[in-house]
């Protein structure tokens, strides 16, 4: 049974005839005007239109036809209700739910370091990618999970590719998942190194969320807004008093630390707060955080449209070479795995099958949440694209560069960056740092001290004001570690699961999520996973980002191909084969973008195999190459970029095998001539509602 | 009451309805609603140890959150 579309009325078609038309100009201003900068507004409404066309033509086409979602069918929320996990909700309460479990640092970075490549590329990437690959991926997987009692996708995986596959792929979310949580922190890190006025603002957050903590579980029980509102005035004080801190002499040194210091402060951290009982640290701070970062990207989005910036970066620069100093590697496949989140991202699978379908009160609402949810994440990337493109080039090039690659001092620095042609003086380098009240803005890479000095610019243009540049800057830099922290605390305790589970196998004493040796253990060697990678990006000669990122990169977009198989396995098994390539298409994109891009990390100039050659080359013939000081610190790099290396052959691998599991059940159900989906029976909604 | 305060009232509701599920937790009234009509033998439990299993529940899980 489907509900019949009724036919859309002369003016509605005249309407979309307009959203067209003003879609392709604004996309045609974009994309070839050349000479004269743009403003960024063409690409907001270019964003805009192509957003909702895809949701009302693409969107629609996928529910009625693809999925054939069916508003008379009970879902989940009602068949199951417990009004715990599965409650028919409010579908725009749903929608806040879902997109504030997958908005993250991820469609940040992603397009900031991506601009590197001018800021065409990574638009039309934002814009088709999240159209057909990225909405498709969240919106289906949110389909087939309601179907299935609101299943998560490991247990799909198992019931439609076999029980092997269900493992591979859930092996393959934990490794992912340590790599977010490195890279994810040292994001943090680059933005705090040397920078005392951020580092004690990202501290104050600690009391305050122990305070937050105290008030909720004593004071005032269960009262979340108010202390959040609470917490919020207690931040803003903190980045206020952080610049006292910063200018005094005393106090100014006990928060200025070096990146491998900040590394090993974070790992410390990160374990205490995830053996700490949740109430006291990580959910207050995850209650501000949620907030706070629905609040900056409502505020980013006010601050585009008011200062209308001008895009100084231009359109497409030199770097599509794959010379670029941010990231290693040509625009094909590289681009496509540096913007994941945003475009598209293996992990929005997990939340998709997770609490947002056992909450949705009707299968017709699932566009909106899954769909929709997803070109509003686009639309931060857009917007993360655009405060980084509307920076001058040459503030963008020294902040994102490595030290490596553009020399340790300004005047090295704004040589260098002259050259490539992107004309900067030292005196606008300085005059840049000291605008946003820190020492430096060179070599700090990762995404967020860029975004922080566009916002900060944007905010300053509307209201201005001495010093306030400085205020926002740290204020976007906070917001930024504020939510990475918590993802991190969040992240490390779901590992430390994961990982009891796995040694439960082993040795079952284990398993006892509530005994302290078995917690304290499973969490060091979760803290101890990703604290490596950490470290590893903290003493990287290329700065940490410029080698980890493509690995994170890599291993989003494995599990995103993985999740589009899984989608493509179902159609066919649900007979509907002449819609295969709705989810095949992207896909086999995805597949051939990080098979391509995990080749060039194994063999060829941009290699880890190639850095690691390097570094042991010098050492057999005892010279010592920068950032290394001792022989010792040598091996420890070549080491590293072998572990790399080993993990993205792993990736290979994994993607590899899973793709023979889909093959294999995919010519199974073509072969057969009825559907073999495992989904749950038709039960009628007028049935069962009360 | 008038028909504007009515209004704000239900948009205020949404939006601390909203609050809450972004941060792991239902709706209170929902499940008390639910309790008294499936389960009317059960205790219902006061909103503070409602949010405190929640609050519990929330981190054990998969997480709900991305990169």
């Amino acid at each position: 049974m489907q509900a019949v579309t009724p036919k859309p009325s002369p003016a509605a078609k005249i309407l979309w005839v307009a959203i067209a038309i003003v879609g392709a100009f604004c996309l045609s201003v974009v994309a070839l005007r050349r000479g004269e900068p743009i403003n960024a507004i063409w690409l907001v409404a270019a964003a805009i239109s192509i957003f909702v066309i895809g949701y009302r033509f693409y969107g629609k086409f996928i529910e009625h036809s693809v999925l054939k979602l069916d508003p008379t069918r009970a879902p989940p929320s009602v068949l199951r209700n417990d009004g715990l996990d599965y409650v028919p909700t409010d579908k725009w309460v749903v929608f806040g739910h879902h997109f504030a479990a997958i908005a993250g640092a991820g469609p940040l970075v992603g397009p900031v370091l991506a601009a590197q490549m001018g800021y065409l590329p990574g638009t039309l990437w934002i814009l088709f990618g999240v159209v057909f690959a990225g909405a498709v991926q969240d919106f289906m997987i949110l389909g087939l999970s309601l179907r299935r009692d609101g299943r998560s996708l490991g247990h799909m995986l198992r019931e439609e590719l076999g029980p092997v596959a269900g493992v591979v792929a859930m092996f393959g979310v934990l490794v992912l998942m340590m790599i977010v949580l490195a890279v994810l922190a040292l994001v943090v890190v680059k933005a705090l190194t040397h920078s005392p006025w951020g580092t004690f603002t990202v501290a104050a957050t600690i009391p305050i969320a122990l305070l937050m903590g105290l008030y909720l579980r004593v004071f005032r029980p269960g009262r979340i807004l108010e202390v959040s509102l609470i917490g919020l005035v207690l931040l803003l004080a903190s980045i206020w008093f952080g610049k006292t801190v910063a200018d005094s002499a005393s106090l100014a040194p006990l928060f200025d630390f070096d990146a491998k210091a900040l590394a090993w402060l974070l790992i410390a951290y990160g374990f205490c707060a995830s053996v700490l009982p949740v109430w006291l640290l990580l959910a207050p701070r995850d209650y501000l955080s949620t907030f706070l970062k629905i609040g900056t990207i409502a505020l980013l989005a006010l601050a585009i449209f008011l200062a209308a910036p001008t895009l100084q970066m231009p359109a497409v620069t030199k770097f599509i070479d794959g010379t670029g100093p941010v990231f290693a590697g040509n625009l094909f496949p590289f681009l496509f795995i540096t913007i994941a989140c945003g475009a598209v991202s293996g992990w929005h699978s997990i939340i998709a099958s997770g609490t947002t379908p056992k909450l949705l009160a009707n299968e017709g609402q699932a566009r909106l949440v899954g769909y929709g949810g997803m070109l509003m994440e686009a639309f931060v990337a857009i917007m993360a694209l655009i405060a980084a493109a509307s920076l001058h080039p040459g503030v963008y090039f020294a902040m994102n560069s490595p030290a490596a690659i553009v020399g340790s001092t300004v005047q090295d620095a704004a040589t260098a960056i002259s050259q490539w042609g992107f004309v900067v003086t030292p005196d606008e380098l300085l005059q840049t740092a000291k605008n946003i009240g820190e020492s430096s803005i060179l070599g700090r890479a990762g995404g967020a001290p860029t975004l922080a000095v566009g916002m900060a610019q944007l905010l300053h243009n509307i209201i201005p004001g001495g010093g306030m540049m400085a205020f926002w800057y740290h204020y976007a830099i906070l917001f930024e570690a504020l939510f990475i922290l918590t993802t991190v605390d969040a992240g490390t305790r779901v590992g430390r699961f994961m990982i009891q589970e796995i040694a439960g196998l082993m040795y079952k004493p284990l398993q006892a999520t509530e005994s302290w040796t078995g917690n304290l253990l499973a969490t060091a060697i979760c803290v101890g996973l990703w604290g490596y990678f950490l470290y590893q990006g903290a003493v990287d000669p290329l700065g940490g980002i410029n080698t980890l990122w493509p690995l994170f990169g890599i291993a989003n977009q494995m599990l995103a191909a993985i999740a589009l198989m899984l989608a493509t396995v179902v159609v066919v098994k649900l007979k509907r084969e002449r819609y295969v390539l709705v989810p095949g298409v992207p896909a086999i994109w995805l597949i051939v973008c990080t098979l391509t891009a995990g080749w060039e990390k194994l063999s060829g100039p941009i290699s880890f195999t190639a850095a690691a050659q390097k570094y042991a080359q010098a050492m057999q013939n005892g010279k010592l190459l920068a950032p290394a000081k001792t022989p010792a610190a040598m091996q420890q790099i070549v080491t590293n970029n072998y572990v790399d290396m080993a993990l993205t052959g792993l990736f290979m691998l994994l993607i590899v095998v899973m793709l023979g599991f889909s093959l294999r059940a995919l010519i199974r159900a073509w072969q057969t001539n009825h559907p073999t989906a495992h989904e749950e029976p038709y039960v009628a909604l007028s049935s069962v509602a009360s | 009451m008038n028909k504007p305060m009515q209004a704000l009232e239900s948009s205020w509701k949404w939006a601390v309805q909203t609050a809450r599920l972004c941060c792991g937790v239902p709706d209170y009234d929902a499940y008390v609603k639910h309790l008294h009509e499936h389960h009317p033998e059960r205790e219902v439990p006061s909103y503070k140890e409602f949010f405190r299993e929640r609050q519990e529940a929330r981190y054990k899980g998969t997480g709900g959150r991305c990169c």
